[in-house]
């Protein structure tokens, strides 16, 4: 039982981690919260579900779609609004309120467009790319996929490894990123310090702008294995996924993209291993955690500056 | 005359009167309420937003709390209501005082943590564990103290009261030197203001009104669910419907709710989703165009808008 906890709490941690490293990446640039960070998760979902429902693949070959989709939709927004936003006089309290002004926009027109019903993937559904490649290389039966991976011994769904997996490789691409490529080491010098990034002339318009969109298209990749984590959404999921994303970045500490992947899995085990001990008390952790950490280590896990009042 | 006479003359009690009369010519009594409640929630944001800066994304946590303050007393005390309201009151200030540690932190950071504590208490409250107590997810019932005109006429004291602490803080020292505070908390200090007295005691303030509001709710509406007085609505409504208005004055949160609240209740009962939509789209205009709120159209004239 406590095997089971812990493994799954590693997977699920780790897909976490995909969950909050988009928010942190925009929080950490931009020092801008994006209250419809959920929101986007909720409609990567649905291009999972529309990519499932109307041409009938994987919903794994959704992910880099969703990505490039998002990552323009990004871009656009961020000339849209931010501009406008860093302007004024309190922007990080006003993003705030203009970013969940956004998400009502989101859940909104998804709901006029969609309705409000659950809508799921059968689990069989992700990795049948798998399937069909094992099946054409070494024979046997097709309908293999979908079945439940051994770890320790422990049976786990299929598709939540996969996700496990694609979450692994996606925080990959962005270490790569940042500390391999020029943007990402300029994105870097933006984040630590935004003034003096700008007075050594580097363009922190395009910087952000960048990461803004990169942020928004990992949080659509997240949301592409939603259904199959949390068994089905609605245009409403974006709102508490907003929050679970908030208690994981806290966790690792905000601003700093990779700290999320460790508060991810910390995040993930916590859960697991409530759930299957104290079940009733297990929608309380996330909050409280959250609340001891911000008080305790407000620079979360492995930040480095503190901000206090 | 004295500004704080002015004040409470010609924009306090004109509300006060308008709602008490009201009810006599209009019959959807619970719409009347409900603006009410928004009109004291709004202001509550108003005491601890527009006066100190911190946005308290997670007020409806002091709401909840005195709901069941109000219904705990009510179902195992048999309190009477006014007692249970008062109690309610207390609940929030309990909480406050609970929370107050919050203040510590800043921005965004003082934001998404009260944020969690409103959900916290909210499952806390929900948790089918504690059914003996506040009946976990099950909802309350509270037939003995049904009393909707009463509840009424207590939500009317209870928003005076609330204009009452607005209009001080607008005319008095202390509320100079939260909005001192509020600048520059270091040149306020050096100024000699006691920062962190002045916090707290704004953010208590805010938290009392909140709770002796949701005392109130829970006495008018008598049956409800944990997910109904925790509903995030309310600090989200509350929240915008001041900054909408325009915060740090005592006008700007009666024409948010009036203007806010008004289209709502037109449009966002048959159709709730093009609500959502106005709604969201109202507020992304609100952000990137107009900040500091209705009242700045005033202001920026030179007008003087209290």
């Amino acid at each position: 039982m406590l095997v089971y906890a812990l493994v799954a709490g590693v997977l699920f941690g780790l897909y976490f981690s995909l969950v909050g490293i988009g928010l942190n990446l925009v929080f950490g640039v931009m020092r801008i919260v994006n209250l419809a960070h959920g929101d986007f998760l909720m409609l990567g979902a649905f291009v999972a579900i529309g990519v499932v429902t109307l041409i009938g693949i994987d919903p794994l070959f959704a992910a880099p779609l969703a990505f490039v989709i998002f990552l323009i939709v990004g871009l656009l927004l961020y000339w849209i609004l931010v501009p406008r936003l860093q302007g004024s006089a309190n922007p990080e309290m006003l993003s705030i309120i203009l970013f969940f002004g956004l998400s009502q926009v989101l859940e909104a027109v998804t709901t006029i467009f969609l309705g409000t019903s659950e809508r799921s993937i059968p689990s069989r559904a992700l990795g049948t790319v798998f399937s069909t490649v094992k099946v054409k290389l070494f024979g046997g039966s097709p309908d293999s996929g979908g079945g439940p991976i051994e770890i320790l011994g422990q049976g786990f769904p299929a598709s939540w490894v996969i996700a496990a997996i694609t979450s692994l490789v996606a925080i990959g691409l962005v270490y790569v990123y940042l500390y391999q490529t020029r943007l990402g080491t300029l994105t870097r010098a933006v984040m630590s310090r935004r003034d003096e990034a700008f007075a050594t002339g580097i363009d922190v318009d395009r910087v952000s702008a960048a990461a803004f969109g990169i942020g928004l298209g990992l949080a659509a990749v997240a949301g592409i294995f939603a259904p199959f984590m949390f068994g089905s959404v609605t245009p409403a999921f974006g709102a508490d996924a907003t929050v679970t994303s908030f208690a994981i970045v806290v966790l690792g500490s905000l601003g700093n993209p990779l700290g999320t992947a460790l508060g991810g899995v910390i995040y993930g085990i916590c859960y697991m291993v409530v759930q299957t001990y104290l079940s009733s008390w297990a929608d309380l952790l996330p909050y409280v955690l959250l609340i001891f950490i911000l008080l305790l280590r407000p620079s979360g896990l492995l930040g480095r500056r503190v901000r206090v009042a | 005359m004295p500004s704080a006479l002015k004040h409470t003359l010609f924009i306090a009690l004109p509300v006060l009167v308008i709602f008490a009369a009201l009810p006599g010519v209009y019959q959807n009594h619970l719409l009347l309420f409900n603006f009410v409640i928004f009109l004291i929630l709004a202001q509550g944001v108003n005491i601890i937003y527009g006066f100190t800066g911190y946005l308290p994304f997670g007020y409806v946590g002091f709401f909840g709390a005195g709901a069941y303050g109000f219904a705990v007393l009510v179902m195992h005390l048999h309190a009477p209501a006014i007692p249970a309201v008062l109690a309610a009151g207390l609940v929030g200030v309990v909480l406050g005082l609970l929370l107050t540690p919050l203040l510590r932190l800043s921005g965004a950071y003082f934001a998404i943590a009260n944020l969690a504590a409103s959900l916290a208490v909210l499952h806390l409250i929900a948790n089918p564990a504690l059914e003996q107590i506040t009946r976990g997810p099950y909802g309350v019932s509270l037939s003995a103290t049904f009393n909707p005109t009463y509840a009424y006429a207590a939500a009317l004291v209870v928003l005076a009261l609330t204009l009452g602490s607005v209009v001080f803080l607008k005319n008095s020292r202390s509320g100079l030197a939260l909005q001192a505070v509020r600048e520059d908390a270091v040149s306020a200090s050096m100024a000699g203001v006691n920062v962190v007295r002045m916090r707290v005691i704004a953010w208590l303030a805010s938290a009392l009104v909140a709770g002796l509001a949701g005392g109130v709710y829970a006495w008018y509406v008598s049956v409800f669910y944990p997910d109904n007085v925790f509903s995030g609505e309310f600090s989200i409504f509350a929240i915008v419907f001041a900054l909408f208005g325009g915060v740090a004055s005592i006008t700007g949160p009666i024409v948010g709710v009036v203007i806010l609240y008004g289209i709502y209740n037109l449009i966002g009962f048959t159709t709730p989703q093009y609500f959502q939509l106005i709604y969201g789209l109202l507020i992304i205009g609100l952000v990137l165009f107009l900040p500091a709120g209705l009242v700045s159209l005033a202001t920026r004239r030179g007008w003087h808008v209290p």
